[in-house]
């Protein structure tokens, strides 16, 4: 491998004047008093390497010594990830000393010492591909498989493949002849360069099915694909991460992966102090035994921000091949994008639109396409979707993080300050937010088919009154209370009910923070009803009073436990206040606009 | 500043800016401290044998062939106990007259501490202030601005607030701080009798604008010794953050970086994230709690130093003058204390959060029915009745002036919830309403 010496320091990016052949994003190591310092190649000119730092560069000299690996920078798979909190380029924080970072103190990523129970799935003489699986262990309650290196080429027979028993992770399970004849042996451990998705699987369609978030304003609303993408851009405070980690509590999915990406510590420590105690109500197991934490925050080093999320995409990608659901979220890609622009910079790069670098939109739009459902070579299926947060500058969308990220991902959770500040949490903006997944056909039948017929029509009608509230309430604004008729206001009521009711939700209530499908179909049929209805008012005093009881109730409804005596009590007492004023009888079946 | 023997010494600076200066020499440290005719200085970038150098106390007058003497070591700061009750200025020598304080030197703008050996902050300060405590309740361990515009007596309030705060040690950073504000401080802090828990920081408007950018990294240096190794609470006040960043554009400016939105680094959110996450509660007791003044212009909080600032904190005490009762208030719509969940109700009585709430929902209603009174349109007895409230409310709990318990904000706001409204328009969960209604 190439060697080299330090020509100049710039903040983290060096100048290395490189003695032989040299790769774009090859790792290297800086040699400083003892330690040696993490850096990848960014540019080439000449015999010179530009390489970013992904430590302090404090007290580096030139002439300082730096050794290039032929390598780009890599994670390492294998049975051990899960629970795990790490850094961005996969150091096991919890295995580094004292209280404090020290600089160029790597951890290693897997346990060696721990021993798994293999289980052997194929057998001698099976002809086998990179991603098929070999056997299995258990980590944690899920079946960890063990495949054939993702960096294989061509198909193998298998030699050999240890019987059932306990297996440390470096020890061979298999041996495997390729076509050539050699034989090459496998361990339960593998490595994978994080900038290239992992391609071994059969086929990667449309997403088809829906992953149930227990958030009523995603999943009734603005639904989420199984393999699908969002984004929730927002300005500071709106909730862009209380979200995120609701999501990351109650979303149906296998594993959870979160990139805590330049955001603040405590919010990770939130993570780990809570997830170990929360139970996960599908399987009863301790939230933290599916969840998976990279952790770069922002006053860890810059350049490693970038590497967190990819080094948090291929994890997850890797358990996909396992055939299981992961959900990625990411928190925030703009201090990604900010960390890109600090670098462009330093190199001196003609900027793009707001000093970011001109690549911007395709870097992103690469990196949400590595979200997906996909057939793996077994038939089977397994699913990587992605829920990034962007941070925009003064909470202005026409901004370049946010645009370029709005033609990548899929579904758009706006958070509004206005309805944060007025505390209608989660502040997701009814009328600017969409879910493209909403029209795709293979969608809408798996919804008729899980949650009935008329299931899509009822979200447009909803969706539909929640507009016509909206513009009955900006007539009242200019025209004044009693400048339009009293329907202005029915009609805007019922939109504050849909509103209170179904979007919003309380993040913090034990109750109302997480809301299954069968309770959300339940609640939306209920408040369609309301809405549905005629109701006879002498003056318009008494709309909003009497639709703040029918609020109050609902909202009663929503804090009780789902089909209690409570829950049922309530729902009596919002009849009784229906029954006060209705004159007509809602219509059966509710038709969309 | 003594050179000492082995020191090598260059005399031939080959370019100065307002903030910078280049010269040629060799064997330098990124970050090293050095000299130039006795100012502090500092490397900013190396290229072969071509240094660059930021010059803390600026370069007026500086001549290219001025001394420049490089130290071989990061800019440090002396730490022990000696420092309680002392004035320093941004190098650290002190400003009071006292003797030199003895102790280990250590680098400023150390290292961050490793997130899995924080712990989750749960301690309540209270402030008796009802806008803080009841909207925007604060633990220790947080880091959080108040934005103000230039006008808001932000200097006073954080005063306040710091002094009633029961912390063990208060470590005042001043950028920029007029001699007027400076003196207000000392004398405030000696009429309290808190003087030897109180250590200060200062760069006044008298010295350069450069220097500013060594008070944080004096201040959470200062503040990680007694939270380390002494474990105590330390609150860190940083007052005035605007004018940090300003003195960094400064620096980007003539090191020719390209700006970013206002004129400011693009490495300002990374620069700021640097000092605020020194905010920490640690597992044997210390914590740094960071209370900071960030200026706004015109009350604009889109600009991007207030702007990158609430990306980082954990929330912001937003100060507005009402115009309705004539007081500064804390704004109950643009303030958050993001850490308050970890809390209110938990540590507070119960029905804590759910009255913050319902209350803040209520002033709401309030502003929409003035703005439908303000364009002329008839109010409904409910509209009537919100606005009444709002007065009461800004009058005894939004005010900065108010000091209580919590318990008694509470009491108020049920007091003025069945004063002007009935049970059911205040949404509240009914177990709650039921235990704390004070109506019939
Ligand atoms: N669903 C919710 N229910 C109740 N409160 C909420 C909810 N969402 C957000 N909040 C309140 O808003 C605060 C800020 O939310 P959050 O930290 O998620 O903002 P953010 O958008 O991530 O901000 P930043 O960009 O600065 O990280 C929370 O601390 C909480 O007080
Ligand atoms: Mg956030």
């Amino acid at each position: 491998m190439s060697n080299g010496k330090v020509l100049g320091i710039d903040s983290n990016l060096l100048t290395i004047k490189v003695d032989g052949p040299v790769a774009q994003n090859e790792i290297c190591h800086v040699t400083h008093d003892r330690s040696r310092l993490l850096g990848e190649v960014i540019k080439i000119v000449g015999d010179r390497a530009y390489v970013q730092i992904f430590e302090s560069t404090r007290g580096l000299k030139t002439g300082l010594d730096v050794e290039f690996s032929g390598r780009m920078l890599e994670v390492e798979l294998g049975p051990g990830i899960l629970s795990r909190i790490y850094d961005g380029l996969q150091n096991d924080l919890e295995a580094k000393t004292g209280l404090f970072l020290k600089r160029g103190e790597d951890t290693p990523a897997l346990d060696d010492a721990k021993r798994f129970e293999f289980k052997p799935l194929a057998k001698k003489g099976d002809l086998v591909v990179a991603g098929d699986w070999l056997g299995e262990v258990l980590e944690n309650w899920i079946e960890h498989k063990i495949m054939v290196p993702f960096a294989f080429e061509g198909s193998y027979t298998v030699e050999s493949i240890v019987g059932p028993g306990s297996r440390g992770i470096r020890d061979t399970i298999a041996t495997l002849k390729g076509s050539d004849g050699e034989i090459v042996p496998v361990t339960m451990v593998q490595r994978w360069p994080t900038k290239r998705p992992i391609v071994c699987y059969r086929e990667k369609p449309r997403p088809f099915r829906i992953m149930e978030t227990g958030v009523r304003i995603i999943d009734t609303f603005n639904p989420l694909a199984e393999g699908g993408t969002g984004f929730i851009p927002g300005p500071f405070g709106a909730g862009k991460t209380v979200l995120q980690h609701t999501l990351s509590k109650n979303a149906e999915a296998d594993l959870i992966i979160v990139a805590a990406c330049g955001e603040r510590a405590n919010e990770v420590v939130e993570l780990f102090t809570e997830f170990p105690e929360l139970i996960d109500p599908r399987t009863g197991r301790k939230l933290m035994e599916r969840t998976t934490i990279i952790c770069n925050t922002s006053n860890m080093p810059v350049a490693a921000r970038e590497a967190s999320v990819y080094t948090a995409v291929t994890i997850g990608e890797y358990y996909r091949q396992m055939g299981l659901r992961v959900l990625m979220l990411a928190d925030s890609t703009s201090r990604w994008a900010q960390a890109l622009r600090e670098m462009s910079n330093r190199l001196e790069e003609l900027p793009g639109p707001d000093a970011y670098p001109m690549d911007l939109p395709a870097v992103i739009s690469a990196f949400y396409s590595r979200a997906g459902v996909v057939y793996l070579n077994n038939g089977r299926t397994g699913s990587v979707t992605f829920i990034g947060t962007v941070s925009p500058a003064g909470g202005n969308l026409k901004e370049p993080v946010t645009e370029s990220t709005k033609k990548a991902a899929r579904c758009f959770y706006a958070l509004s300050q206005s309805r944060a500040d007025a505390k209608r949490y989660p502040a997701v903006d009814p009328l600017e937010s969409y879910s493209k997944y909403l029209e795709y056909p293979e969608i809408r039948d798996y919804m008729s088919r899980q949650l009935g017929a008329d299931w899509v029509g009822m979200v447009l009608d909803a969706k539909n009154w929640n507009q016509r509230g909206k513009e009955a309430y900006d007539q009242i604004n200019i025209l004044g209370d009693d400048g339009v008729p009293i329907e202005y206001h029915t009609t805007y009521w019922k939109s504050e009910t849909i509103d209170s009711v179904l979007m919003q939700q309380d993040a913090f209530d034990p109750i109302d923070s997480t809301c299954p499908f069968d309770r959300q179909q339940y609640m939306l049929h209920l408040v369609m009803k309301v809405c549905g209805g005629e109701y006879k008012f002498e003056n318009l005093e008494q709309v909003s009073l009497y639709f703040k009881r029918i609020i109050n109730a609902l909202k009663q409804m929503n804090y009780s436990k789902y089909k209690s005596a409570e829950f049922a009590r309530y729902e009596q007492e919002l009849d009784g206040i229906i029954g006060e004023r209705r004159v007509s009888a809602p219509a059966e079946t509710v038709q969309a606009q | 500043m003594e050179t000492q023997a082995f020191q090598k010494i260059y005399t031939k600076i080959s370019k100065i800016t307002k903030a910078t200066c280049t010269l040629h020499a060799a064997d330098v440290a990124n970050e090293e401290l050095a000299f130039v005719a006795g100012r502090h200085a500092q490397v900013l970038k190396i290229l072969g044998d071509e240094v660059t150098l930021q010059i803390f106390e600026g370069t007026e007058g500086l001549g290219n062939d001025a001394e420049v003497v490089f130290t071989g070591k990061a800019p440090g700061i002396r730490l022990s106990d000696q420092m309680a009750g002392r004035f320093f200025n941004a190098y650290g020598d002190p400003i009071d007259g006292g003797p030199e304080i003895e102790g280990e030197e250590q680098e400023i703008g150390g290292p961050s501490v490793n997130p899995v050996r924080r712990i989750q902050p749960s301690r309540l300060i209270a402030t008796g202030v009802a806008g803080i405590d009841l909207n925007n309740t604060l633990v220790t361990g947080q880091k959080i601005p108040f934005f103000a515009d230039p006008d808001q007596p932000y200097n006073q309030i954080m005063a306040d607030v710091a002094l009633r705060a029961e912390a063990d040690k208060i470590i005042l950073g001043g950028m920029g701080l007029s001699n007027d504000d400076y003196l207000y401080y000392r004398e405030l802090f000696d009429n309290a009798g808190a003087l030897d828990k109180i250590i200060s920081f200062v760069n006044t408007t008298d010295n350069s604008p450069i220097e500013r950018l060594l008070i944080p990294d004096m201040a959470l240096s200062a503040a990680e010794y007694f939270a380390v190794r002494r474990n105590q609470s330390v609150l860190v006040l940083l007052t005035d953050m605007t004018l940090y960043a300003d003195a960094l554009a400064i620096v980007g400016n003539k090191m020719d970086h390209i700006p970013s939105k206002d004129s400011m680094p693009g490495s300002l959110y990374s620069d700021l994230a640097k000092i605020y996450e020194k905010a920490v509660q640690f597992p044997d007791g210390g914590s740094i709690t960071i209370i900071a003044v960030t200026t706004l212009s015109g009350g604009d909080i889109t600009h991007a130093i207030p702007d990158n600032t609430g990306y980082i904190t954990e929330g912001q005490l937003f100060l507005r003058k009402d115009s309705d009762i004539n007081r500064v208030i804390i704004d109950p719509f643009r303030s958050l204390s993001r850490l308050k969940q970890l809390i209110i109700g938990k540590k507070t009585r119960e029905d804590h959060p759910q009255v913050m709430n319902a209350a803040i929902r209520l002033y709401a209603d309030a502003v929409n029915a003035k703005a439908k009174r303000d364009n002329g349109f008839e109010l409904t007895d409910y509209d009537k009745r919100a606005i009444r409230f709002s007065y009461d409310y800004s009058e005894r709990l939004l005010a900065i002036d108010v000091n209580v318990r919590i318990d008694e904000m509470l009491d108020t706001a049920w007091e003025l919830f069945a004063k002007y409204f009935h049970k059911s328009e205040l949404t509240i969960k009914q177990s709650i309403l039921d235990a704390h209604w004070k109506g019939e």
